[in-house]
């Protein structure tokens, strides 16, 4: 099997991936039943949902849509390999194309749109992909079964062809194509027609990828590689103040360029345009080097004053502590997350144990910075852009130039890595702009390393407030936990903060713990930063688990009770107790281990995601210069269905990686609305000699369900070490990241208690 | 007078004059004016090793190389390291899976190409001591040391 991203990066256009009428290509349309209706996508060549899902060409090549993008998360596999597995196709007939924009590919688990993030491909697409397949099959036997005039119930499929046991008859898939109708009395499949677990050929085999080999050879094409004729590049100029736009057509301004002296830029050979944008300004060349020459020699005199720009992380960081610890402070949150009366039982208990949590903002950092390509010709507008959000992206250069969204091509190259900060609109915005104020030439705009540090969407910095009431016979009785930070839908989710009423349930994302306490109780307090705060992997989770779980620690300690069976006296949910048990088994946690070690632990229920998982971390700790060093990392996680394991494992890994350099050493540090950092020396991320032993174990525990597993190995792991730390030190740390300077600072502390 | 000056440098076996600013580094020449985008560009600062291409048969950053220093060079980018993936890092990195995102690796494997050809048969330490200049963010790098040891193996 072959992927169909060319070296120009230009996606097949709906006739190519149709062909030239021949073949038989289905488009399947969701109904508000689940239900799906098959279309035949040439018969209705004008309708609006006629992008076919699936080609079945006359050679038996099988064609599959990829409505996601590629990042690293193998999706480019593993959803076509959903619709293949029901539509019993032979893998190596299946090329895998990257769909354009259109409803049809909409993700009805990502706010109905075309895009990707908080690992919802498999989740949003199991349904349809899996249907989809099983229809096309259908429609393939009856076919079949019609030609040689035997009942349909008669038939049955082998990869890529439709057999009559009786009368020992096969056609390929192909042959069928050829003269294949969608019948009339076509019946609508559901999950109960699918294949059994024990039927699948495809799916938990863990099939090879279809775009690695692609990736080792160089010619695998991401954003940054797309080449076009004619093409120009651009560079833009940033402000001191962090800046990264959403929407980019209505924000961004307040820190934007007053004016600019472009006379010495203008004389550098190669650069052809300045182009003031709202946010920036653009320089525009022939090649790239000379737009970053012509940058450097820019004189831009920027707006002052915005709320952003009196933005200083660690002041913010302690009025947020100050909010989170003040109860007369109610803030909002999702009702059916509280249960019980808290208030109550905090009144009733016998002790009452409390503490605060910090965190600072964190950086994606992905290795490919943010760009995008636009060229707008002809009353259309393609954009090539690296998005994480296809939907979106068509929707921004539709507001950024007027083009009709129906005459806007959005055309999506591998990412190279996304994390949720290519959710971000602000490189298409710009490449939408460039592309008009270009008219009629293609322009590429590239982001230096050092813009993208410094004016990416970081994750928010919180502030948490935990307190748990605990009765007289040793029980936890309640549990608060009160989130204050800046807003991440609020900016760019606006319809979810208004549904919620001002709850943001990304930033306050997994505070609903399934712990079997009777009285829980939440807050989000929300604080206005004027800095771009955004998606990040694992997003809130990230910090609220790392709250919820030292803080679960904490109550341990005040009950003289073991970590491990604590969580599992607690423990409601059948899948969490597997792993969390797992994971006990696979450290020995009960094992001593050496003078200056220790083990520590946290468990994430991980929400929608589906996936519980627990981890357990090994470590040391150099008292002289506070560092701390990781040794081992064990990680048993129930997947529900791995429809790639050995890929979920790498998946797993990344996210027990990112938890690590979150836990100890990434932070952004914003100074009067400038971030300090610049690139990767003094925003350093592992390397190869930083990381661990890592041991992964997937726990069946026989569901089938479509999960999501992307993130949810990050969190678990800075209360894990955190975790581990007490237990070596009887030093808690309650910040992250835990740098050196910050572990020295409290193990001095609590020297200067205990003395 | 032009501000750009021409270098002559072979690339991949092939010889190729460029007409550019002096101080262009090597990377830009090769991703914008040969149009070889196998090459990747992470940091610009000789951080992140996504650049990395052979100068002279010698491991290099390529956004640290201003294209006025190459001149009559021999350099090998990710395109040029066989005809067709046969080279058996090329295969290892296949067989072991070893890209996500991918964008880092074509960075990888030239590093790593590098280094098997002065020392055929690295330890695990001499793997992470040679590779730790390449930053991958999806931290593949259990991967990457499995394809290196596969590659030792296999030929």
């Amino acid at each position: 099997m072959t992927t169909q991203l060319r070296e120009t990066g230009l996606n097949l256009t709906r006739r190519e991936f149709l062909g030239a009428g021949g073949g038989l290509a289905l488009s399947f349309i969701l109904g508000p039943t689940g239900l799906l209706r098959v279309v035949d996508a040439h018969a209705d060549a004008n309708g609006l949902n006629a992008n076919a899902w699936v080609h079945i060409a006359t050679d038996n090549t099988v064609s599959i849509m990829l409505p996601s993008s590629e990042m690293g998360q193998g999706i480019m596999t593993s959803l076509p390999l959903l619709l293949a597995e029901e539509l019993d196709a032979d893998w190596s007939k299946v090329k895998v194309v990257q769909a354009h924009v259109d409803s049809v590919f909409n993700n009805p688990v990502h706010f109905n749109v075309q895009g990707i993030g908080g690992s919802r491909s498999i989740r949003g697409y199991w349904p349809i992909m899996r249907l989809a397949g099983g229809q096309a099959r259908y429609v393939l036997l009856m076919n079949a079964a019609q030609r040689w005039g035997v009942p349909v119930a008669e038939c049955a499929t082998l990869p890529n062809k439709v057999i009559h046991q009786a009368s020992k008859r096969e056609m390929s898939y192909g042959e069928i194509a050829a003269f294949a109708k969608v019948p009339a009395d076509m019946p609508q499949l559901t999950e109960k027609d699918l294949k059994a677990p024990d039927q699948w050929r495809l799916v938990g085999r863990d099939v090879p990828r279809v775009e690695v080999p692609n990736k080792v050879n160089g010619s695998a094409v991401y954003g940054l590689d797309i080449q076009l004729p004619g093409m120009l590049y651009a560079s833009v100029v940033r402000p001191p103040v962090a800046t990264c736009p959403y929407p980019i057509y209505t924000t961004g301004a307040e820190n934007g360029p007053l004016s600019f002296d472009d006379s010495e830029t203008m004389k550098i050979e190669g650069v052809v345009k300045v182009v003031k944008l709202d946010h920036g300004v653009a320089v525009i060349g022939t090649d790239y080097w000379a737009t970053v020459k012509g940058k450097r020699a820019l004189k831009v005199e920027w707006r002052k004053g915005s709320l952003g720009s009196k933005y200083n992380t660690e002041a913010k960081l302690a009025e947020y502590g100050a909010l989170a610890r003040d109860l007369s402070k109610q803030g909002t949150s999702l009702a059916p997350w509280n249960t019980g009366d808290a208030e109550a039982a905090f009144k009733g208990a016998a002790k009452t144990v409390s503490a605060l949590y910090l965190n600072d903002h964190v950086h994606h950092a992905c290795m490919e910075p943010f760009n995008g390509v636009g060229w707008m010709h002809d009353g259309q507008l393609d954009l090539w852009v690296p998005t994480q959000g296809q939907t979106w992206a068509r929707d921004v250069g539709n507001k950024m130039t007027g083009v009709p969204k129906e005459k806007i091509h959005i055309h999506t190259p591998l990412l190279g890595g996304g994390f949720g900060a290519k959710v971000e609109q602000v490189f298409t915005g710009e490449a939408a702009a460039l592309a008009k104020a270009m008219e009629g030439k293609p322009v590429k705009v590239v982001w230096s390393r050092e813009d993208d540090v410094k004016h990416g969407a970081y994750r928010p910095a919180t502030a948490q407030f935990m307190r748990a009431a605990i009765t007289a016979d040793g029980k936890v009785s309640a549990w608060q936990h009160r989130v204050a930070g800046d807003s991440v839908f609020l900016r760019s989710r606006k319809f979810a903060w208004d549904k919620l009423g001002g709850f943001d349930g990304i930033v306050a994302v997994g505070v609903a713990t399934p712990y079997g306490i009777p009285n829980k109780q939440h807050a989000y307090l929300y604080q206005e930063s004027g800095i771009a705060v955004g998606y990040w992997n694992a997003i809130g989770n990230g910090y609220t688990l790392f709250a919820i779980e030292s803080f679960m620690d904490e109550v341990a300690v005040a009950l003289g009770k073991d970590p491990l069976a604590l969580r599992l006296e607690l423990m409601t949910d059948k899948r969490s107790k597997a792993v969390l048990e797992e994971v006990g088994r696979m450290a020995q946690w009960d094992r001593k281990r050496p003078e200056g070690r220790a083990l520590g632990l946290a468990y994430n229920f991980g929400g929608e995601w589906n996936a519980p998982i627990a981890e357990v971390v090994e470590v040391s700790l150099d008292k002289t210069t506070g560092a701390i060093k990781v040794h081992k990392v064990w990680a048993a996680i129930d997947p529900a269905v791995a429809v790639q394991p050995q890929h979920l494992i790498a998946q797993i890994e990344t996210g027990i990686i990112w938890g690590l350099s979150a836990a100890l050493r990434e932070r952004i540090t914003i100074k009067n609305g400038a971030v300090q950092e610049s690139n990767f020396y003094d925003y350093p991320v592992p390397r190869m000699d930083e990381i661990p032993e890592i041991e992964i174990k997937l726990v069946d525990s026989g569901v089938v369900q479509p999960s999501g597993a992307g993130q949810i190995g990050v969190p678990p792991v800075a209360p894990a070490i955190a975790n581990a730390v007490y237990r070596l030190t009887g030093v808690r740390l309650r910040a992250i990241p835990m740098l050196p300077e910050r572990v020295k600072v409290a193990l001095a502390e609590s020297a200067t208690r205990s003395a | 007078m032009s501000q750009m000056t021409t270098t002559s440098l072979t690339i991949n076996g092939k010889r190729q004059t460029v007409t550019a600013h002096p101080d262009t580094p090597l990377l830009w020449v090769l991703r914008d004016h040969i149009k070889l985008t196998g090459t990747k560009f992470g940091c610009g600062v000789g951080q992140c090793g996504a650049c990395t291409v052979h100068i002279d048969g010698k491991p290099a950053f390529s956004c640290l190389r201003p294209v006025s220093s190459l001149e009559g060079a021999s350099v090998t980018t990710i395109e040029g390291l066989s005809p067709d993936s046969s080279h058996p890092l090329q295969k290892a990195w296949v067989a072991e899976q070893t890209p996500q995102c991918g964008y880092c690796q074509s960075g990888q494997i030239m590093r790593a190409a590098a280094l098997l050809k002065d020392n055929p048969r690295p330890t695990r330490g001499e793997i992470v001591e040679h590779m730790k200049t390449n930053l991958c963010r999806c931290g593949s790098y259990r991967r990457i040391v499995a394809a290196i040891e596969r590659a030792v193996k296999e030929g």
